[in-house]
């Protein structure tokens, strides 16, 4: 980047320093509510009171089903997303799990820089939840994501108050089939692959699907949608949404989905 | 060192080890009381038993006997880092040879290190002899075969020194000194008049080069058993410490002066080992790694604070010592070392990344790199989370859809696919059936067959897309060509979102 001299002025300079160190972010931070980050797709945005998944705080995502791909999918679009909001400063995004098998080129499918990307492997659940709750408190990513078999009441608290410190997006990302636990998680979601159309060409795979449900949500109701994911554009897509629970559904919509 | 640590009770009595040698019991070695019987090394047990009815034996531990000696030359590293383990101790007991060049002032001098070393393995429960000379062989010399009055030698005095020892103290083999000895020339002073040529060519040239070394005329250097660090603080204790905060303090106290030193000549650590010296001559050790050069006493304390929980400081620490055993440059810029964090973000990051390899371990805290392989299960791999960018900014391979999961091991599943080369209809994996609604493929991907290693990784693969009834997407491949003779074998490589 360069600037002509004469057209620099001092206070223009001053005015980037402080957005270089961050200064006016903190700042807008403190008076703010709650910042969040955009879903990328309207209608999940407007469902959500934050109008986007607030950030610095503790999120779930659960699979639908077992042997689903679906919900790492969707991990790693909203990874991408927090990573892109965070900006610059902390764009740094970390995986936490018990295995390996996470796959560089199918991440980066879904808009996730892997070079942003730090794996951690953790063997014991508690290992896990340590290196959550440092990762979160540490202020130096945009968001942590753990998979975690089990984590209690206590445990989902102690990483919404980390998640608060560190002001960094927590998701959790818990297996299929498990027991509604009491969490401290500010929204739960669970997604499931949903059957696809056919390609416009064939038999063969059409844009993948997934059936996206809104579970919790704190100030929030609970919604569903059908989304499809345009791998040519790197978006998300409304397909459908399903309005039977809630409440400020216009009716000419009830009639479409019944 | 060259008798055995034993308690006080049994230090008074006739104490010896033995060994088998040759189909009898050969004692290996004695303690004072015993040596005062008559008692030596090589004697049979019966003999000794006859010198000395009460003599009390057990069997020699060789093993145990060099890690004892390793452990307490570990210890001496208190007084100089040059410390060597004299394994072979030929023609006389095994023991340490410490290089003390430059360190004696800061004990008081050459002697009253030598009364600080002999006390402190004194109150360890060894009976020990030590003593110093400008050679090396000068020192073997006179600590083992030397009365016990004169243990310092002056540069220069050895010649004189040596004189009344016997041949056996150059430290040559027993058959060599022996040959010597029978004839005539049972002091080392008879060698020194004598021409050279005659002995080398009777006796090789070890005597003579033995002479010399003894003598200092050839240099002899002492290969350290830990390598030398440049880098090492050290921090001694008038009482032993025991407690957590006070190690602590000290640590915190090194470390500081040790960022200092760094930073003065622009440097920053990457490996840190924290050496305890126990009061009873032992040492423990508490490593830290770092994944960039680092200074900063906070960042590296709390590194260390993870390691000084478990450790084991027995009866206390009277000294501390801090090395640096790798050191980098540390300019000023970072930039570079991951894509998208800016130099505001790296050093919390670099602490957090740090923090998360010192408990999990370096191997599991990294970061995916592309690779350029057409074979999935090398198209990709693990790299320091914080290393050089500058070869991982290389983009993914985009031509193909890849899983977002993919098995390390591809998982064998019974699938049903009635034509060849058509995707398989259904597929059973983990017990749980699956109907193939949509298909995409075959993807054809060739083994690597100049990479070698086993037969089935060159075999040609046919991958397939497949979308089951409820959405699930998954990647399976057919391995080999078809064949009518042989049955397929399907395998599940990875799952897509």
């Amino acid at each position: 980047m360069s600037y002509r001299h004469d057209l620099v002025s001092v206070e223009a300079l001053k005015s980037r320093i402080l957005a270089l160190e961050g200064a006016w972010q903190g700042v807008g931070r403190h008076e703010e509510a709650q910042p969040a980050a955009s879903l990328g797709l309207e209608p999940l945005d407007r469902a959500l009171p934050w109008s986007g998944l607030p950030t610095a705080c503790l999120h779930e995502v659960s699979a639908g089903a077992a042997a689903d791909g679906a919900v790492a999918g969707f991990a790693a679009y909203l990874l991408a997303r927090l990573s892109a909001a965070a900006g610059r400063r902390q764009s740094a995004v970390l995986w936490c799990a018990a295995g390996d098998g996470l796959y560089g080129p199918g991440l980066a499918a879904y808009g996730l820089d892997t070079h942003r990307l730090i794996l951690v492997r953790g063997r014991r659940q508690a290992d896990l939840l340590w290196a959550l709750e440092e990762a979160l408190r540490s202020g130096a990513l945009a968001a942590v994501l753990g998979e975690i078999e089990e984590a209690d009441l206590t445990a989902t608290r102690r990483l919404q108050l980390a998640a608060e410190a560190g002001r960094t997006t927590a998701l959790l990302l818990r297996p299929p089939g498990g027991k509604p636990a009491p969490s401290a998680a500010v929204t739960a979601w669970r997604i499931a692959a949903a059957p696809s159309r056919a390609a416009s060409w064939g038999a063969g795979l059409g844009r993948e699907r997934w059936r996206l449900e809104l579970v919790r949500c704190r100030g929030g109701l609970p919604r569903q949608w059908l989304v499809e994911w345009n791998d040519e554009a790197n978006r998300l897509a409304v397909a459908a949404e399903f309005r039977d629970r809630s409440v400020d559904a216009p009716t000419d919509a009830r009639r479409l989905a019944g | 060192m060259t008798r055995l640590p034993t308690l006080a009770a049994w230090r008074a009595k006739p104490f010896a080890t033995t060994a088998k040698a040759g189909g009898r019991l050969v004692i290996v070695a004695a303690n004072a009381p015993a040596e005062a019987a008559g008692i030596a090394p090589g004697q049979a047990l019966a003999d000794a038993r006859a010198l000395e009815p009460g003599l009390r034996v057990v069997a020699a531990d060789p093993p145990a006997d060099s890690s004892a000696l390793a452990a307490l030359a570990d210890g001496l590293t208190r007084y100089t880092p040059w410390v060597a383990v004299d394994e072979q101790g030929e023609g006389g007991a095994r023991g340490a040879l410490l290089d003390i060049t430059g360190c004696a002032h800061l004990f008081g001098g050459e002697a009253a290190l030598l009364a600080d070393l002999i006390g402190r393995l004194e109150r360890c429960g060894f009976a020990a002899r030590a003593a110093v000379a400008a050679s090396a062989g000068a020192a073997w010399a006179i600590a083992r075969f030397a009365p016990h009055d004169r243990l310092v030698i002056a540069p220069g005095a050895e010649g004189e020194a040596l004189a009344a020892l016997p041949v056996a103290a150059l430290r040559l083999p027993a058959e060599t000194a022996g040959r010597l000895e029978r004839l005539g020339l049972r002091r080392i002073g008879a060698l020194y008049t004598l021409p050279r040529a005659p002995l080398a060519r009777r006796f090789g040239s070890l005597v003579g080069r033995r002479l010399d070394q003894a003598l200092g005329r050839v240099e002899e250097p002492i290969s350290p058993r830990r390598p030398v660090e440049p880098w090492r603080l050290q921090l001694a204790f008038a009482e032993p410490i025991a407690q957590r905060e006070d190690i602590a303090a000290a640590t915190e106290y090194l470390t500081a002066a040790l960022c200092r030193r760094l930073a003065e000549e622009m440097k920053g650590a990457r490996r840190l080992v924290l050496a305890l010296y126990r009061a009873d001559g032992t040492l423990a050790r508490a490593e830290i790694g770092t994944s960039r050069p680092v200074r900063e006493t906070k960042h590296l304390m709390r590194l260390f604070a993870e390691k000084l929980d478990g450790l084991d400081v027995g009866l206390g620490l009277d000294l501390v010592a801090l090395s640096a055993p790798v050191v980098e440059p540390l300019a000023a810029s970072q930039s570079g070392l991951l894509a998208g964090a800016s130099e505001a973000a790296l050093p919390a990051l670099a602490a957090l990344v740090d923090r998360l390899a010192n408990r999990l371990g370096a191997s599991e805290v990294r970061r995916l790199v592309p690779v350029a392989s057409h074979l999935p299960e090398r198209a990709q791999r693990a790299a320091p989370a914080l290393a050089s960018a500058a070869a991982a900014e290389a983009p993914w391979r985009k031509r193909r859809p890849r899983p977002l999961r993919l098995f390390t091991r591809p998982q064998p599943v019974d699938a049903i696919a009635p034509v060849p080369d058509d995707p398989p209809l259904l597929f059973r994996w983990r017990a749980q059936l699956h109907r193939i609604r949509r298909a995409d493929g075959p993807e054809r991907i060739a083994g690597e067959w100049w990479q070698g290693g086993a037969p089935a990784q060159a075999e040609v693969r046919d991958y397939y897309r497949v979308e089951d009834e409820a959405g699930r997407r998954f990647w399976l491949y057919r391995e080999g060509l078809y064949h009518p003779e042989r049955r397929p074998r399907w395998f599940l490589h990875g799952l897509f979102a």
